[in-house]
């Protein structure tokens, strides 16, 4: 089961290191990790999503918490929250195949960031559904490269971590 | 924030200054390049330094140090090997979580990253080992830093905690102050217990009639021991300990039934399989304690009283968890407690206890039986520290000595360190003066750090290493024995030195004792010398540890003396081998 925390901490150097170094040594496996500056500048968002069991859950929650450097762990998976990802795809695309990616893209509310003779390359944001969607469907055209964030999430309403 | 006025100084004269606030009275440490600012200043502090042989020994030294007084340990290194030396150190002072603090020079900032000599990552290398470390990388930062260090070190669940000195930090200079409090807003431990969690375990408590306690090393600790007899008597439980609980609870207390697990008692290991409450103390229920997890304590509803809330449910199913400082808890559930109706259950255990003692054979009257030699030192060492290397010798010393009060049994639990013991007595000793200091050591471990005979004589510590001496790295060989058809590879360890010798060669006294008569003799004479000691006891080559729960098996399926005790040995040339060595002893 896929658990997504919200994990506040100092805006140090070699914290994400030490946050990295916790999940590979007690063997757990992180889906994906994005890192950025909250509206405090003396603290760091870490929003990890990561795979495992309550059991395993409950245990990195609390050696995450053990870390001197990690203020609050919260899991937010339950909560009903605002979930994005972005996605950068760069598509193979001659000028006969061009109207119909930027047809596919619309209907996802994707935008067309960078036109080329051979390549069209597309920004889109959403949960991670959504760009696994778009992906797939621009398959067909041949992906050249891509580049995915880590999921970010914010809980609705006025309700904070 | 600040207390009293700032005044200039350089950042190796404001560590010293953080040392004396925190109440370091001494250090164990070796010099070298990148750390020489901090020695130059330490040449005119009151600060009692003791160098040792190895950096190794530094750390081991600081860890032995905090467990035999209760106080934070430090040790000091230069940067590089200096640093990657302690490490071993630092981990086994976080495996068994003992409040030190290890103060490394580095190159200066301007070359960190850039392969200077001598330089190493040491924050990197130390990350998984220590509770918390820091770099730090402007003097300014260094008092708060060095304040913070010695809380997080001392604090909720103690270990080890890290500080790496640049050079020019030590060198820049710094207007001194000392915060008077830490602000950390990621680290706050939970020191009082749950009060409706207090009272359910009172309640479950009462309703059983086959508890046991589990007392490890947080009891020790966290001072607790005395709430912890309080509890035990008052509700009339058996206490079983680990190894690092050992000396919560005196030896020879009715309600105790000695150590659990691997190598602990058979009325332990079926008083725990058959309990129906287990109260654990300040313990983690480590593999070599629960056995296979699937089968331990079947019947059981588990109270699990801990400061680190990581450790409650980690490998055991906790019905009742409380976190917390297990003085702080245990006070508070004394007031809830009554009288449980044990009577019919202590008596079973009584009845385990006369009917499984712990014991030996003697193989032959002229042969020294290394259980023997435990049993000589505890009746002639009766309130003595108790240090050990790691093995044999270690189970025999948890076994077979009779422990009257914490912090008299100091071991490498968690890690299992061989080279450990040597050093830490000698800052057992250093921490200890009052106290008579015997390392129990085993032939293998023992020359691990044996260089640090030499840190004993200069320094004046007057530390006794008994060495079992059995020629054979016996732990393993007794696995090999018993798991791997005897193929005894690698374990013999002939050609070992002469100890009698090497002792006298450092300064120190060297004894040798071949004869069960003169076991008691020679441990006598070297306590009473007053002088580093060593005494080399030549013991029967192939005993072993009884009882043992295999590896993987449950802690009720137990191998004892009876059932290996007369099998033939299937490589007689070795055991020849190691005969001949000891007449040749004799003969010198």
């Amino acid at each position: 089961m896929k658990h997504t925390l919200a994990v506040l901490v100092e805006n140090k150097s070699g914290v994400l290191s030490r946050v990295a170094s916790l999940f590979s040594r007690r063997g757990y496996n992180i889906d994906s990790l994005a890192v950025g500056v909250t509206e405090d500048p003396e603290i760091s968002r870490m929003t990890i999503v990561v795979q495992g069991n309550d059991q395993v859950l409950e245990q990195v929650t609390k050696q995450l918490n053990k870390l001197v450097d990690v203020i609050k762990v919260s899991d937010i998976g339950a909560d009903d929250a605002v979930e994005r990802e972005l996605a950068l795809i760069k598509v193979s695309a001659d000028v006969t195949e061009r109207a119909e990616i930027i047809q596919i893209a619309n209907i996802f509310r994707a935008r067309i960031v960078d036109v080329a003779p051979k390549s069209i390359t597309v920004e889109v944001t959403g949960d991670e559904s959504k760009i696994n969607a778009i992906e797939k469907l621009l398959r067909q055209f041949g992906i050249k490269e891509m580049v995915r964030t880590g999921k970010i999430a914010l809980i609705r309403g006025p309700k904070k971590v | 924030m600040t207390t009293g006025s700032t005044e200039k100084v350089n950042g190796a004269r404001a560590l010293i200054r953080c040392l004396e606030e925190e109440g370091v009275d001494t250090i164990f440490g070796y010099p070298g390049g990148q750390i020489i600012p901090f020695y130059n200043e330490l040449y005119d502090s009151n600060l009692r330094h003791i160098l040792v042989r190895h950096e190794q020994a530094a750390a081991h030294a600081a860890d032995g140090y905090a467990r035999a007084t209760g106080k934070t340990g430090v040790c000091v290194s230069t940067s590089g090997p200096g640093a990657t030396n302690l490490v071993t150190g630092i981990a086994t002072a976080y495996m068994d979580s003992v409040p030190i603090v290890a103060l490394t020079g580095q190159v200066p900032t301007f070359l960190i990253g850039n392969d200077a000599f001598q330089e190493a990552d040491i924050t990197g290398i130390t990350q998984p080992i220590t509770k918390h470390n820091y770099l730090i990388q402007d003097a300014k930062e260094l008092p708060r830093i060095v304040k913070e260090a010695f809380h997080i070190a001392s604090t909720g669940r103690p270990g080890p905690v890290l500080i790496d000195l640049p050079k020019d930090v030590q060198n820049a200079e710094i207007d001194f102050y000392y915060p008077d409090k830490v602000e950390l807003r990621g680290y706050k431990p939970t020191y009082k217990g749950n009060v409706q969690q207090i009272k359910r375990a009172a309640e479950e408590i009462a309703n059983s009639c086959m508890p046991i306690i589990y007392a490890g090393g947080g009891v020790i600790s966290s001072n607790a021991s005395a709430e912890l007899l309080e509890l035990a008597e008052t509700i009339n439980a058996p206490v079983t300990t680990t190894l690092m609980g050992i000396g919560s609870i005196p030896t020879e207390h009715p309600l105790y039934v000695g150590m659990l697990g691997m190598h602990g008692s058979k009325y332990a290991n079926y008083a725990v399989q058959e309990s129906d409450l287990i109260i654990a103390v300040g313990a983690r229920f480590d593999d070599r304690v629960t056995g296979k997890l699937e089968s331990f304590a079947p019947n059981a509803r588990v109270i699990h009283i801990d400061v680190d809330p990581a450790e409650i449910s980690k490998n055991v199913k906790v019905h009742i968890p409380i976190v917390g400082d297990a003085k702080q808890i245990l006070r508070s559930l004394n007031k809830h407690i009554c009288r449980c109706n044990s009577g019919a259950w202590l008596e079973k255990i009584n009845q385990w206890k006369k009917e499984y003692p712990l014991s030996y054979k003697q193989v032959s009257p002229d042969i020294v039986m290394p259980q023997f030699v435990i049993e000589q030192i505890s009746e002639a060492c009766k309130d003595a520290i108790i240090v050990t290397e790691v093995g044999q010798h270690q189970m025999w010393a948890a076994q077979f000595f009779k422990y009257k009060e914490p912090r008299t049994f100091i071991t490498s639990g968690g890690l299992g360190t061989m080279g450990y013991g040597f050093p830490a007595a000698i800052g057992a000793k250093v921490g200890r003066p009052d106290k008579t200091v015997i390392n129990i050591a085993g032939d293998g471990s023992f020359q691990m750090n044996s260089q640090e005979l030499a840190t004993a004589v200069q320094n004046d510590i007057p530390v006794v290493s008994v060495i079992l001496n059995n020629g054979y790295l016996g732990m393993v060989r007794q696995w090999q024995e018993l798991f791997y058809d005897r193929r005894y590879s690698h374990t013999f360890i002939k050609g070992s030195v002469d100890f009698v010798k090497l002792a006298e060669a450092y300064g120190a006294l060297g004894l040798r004792a071949e004869k069960p008569s003169e076991v008691r003799p020679a441990i006598e004479e070297a306590v009473r010398s007053g002088r580093p000691a060593v005494v080399e006891v030549i013991v029967e080559c192939e005993a072993n540890v009884y009882p043992m729960v295999p590896a993987g098996a449950a802690i009720n399926e137990i191998l004892d003396i009876e059932e290996h005790a007369d099998t033939p040995c299937a490589m007689p040339d070795l055991r020849t081998a190691t005969a001949d060595r000891v007449l040749d002893l004799e003969e010198q």
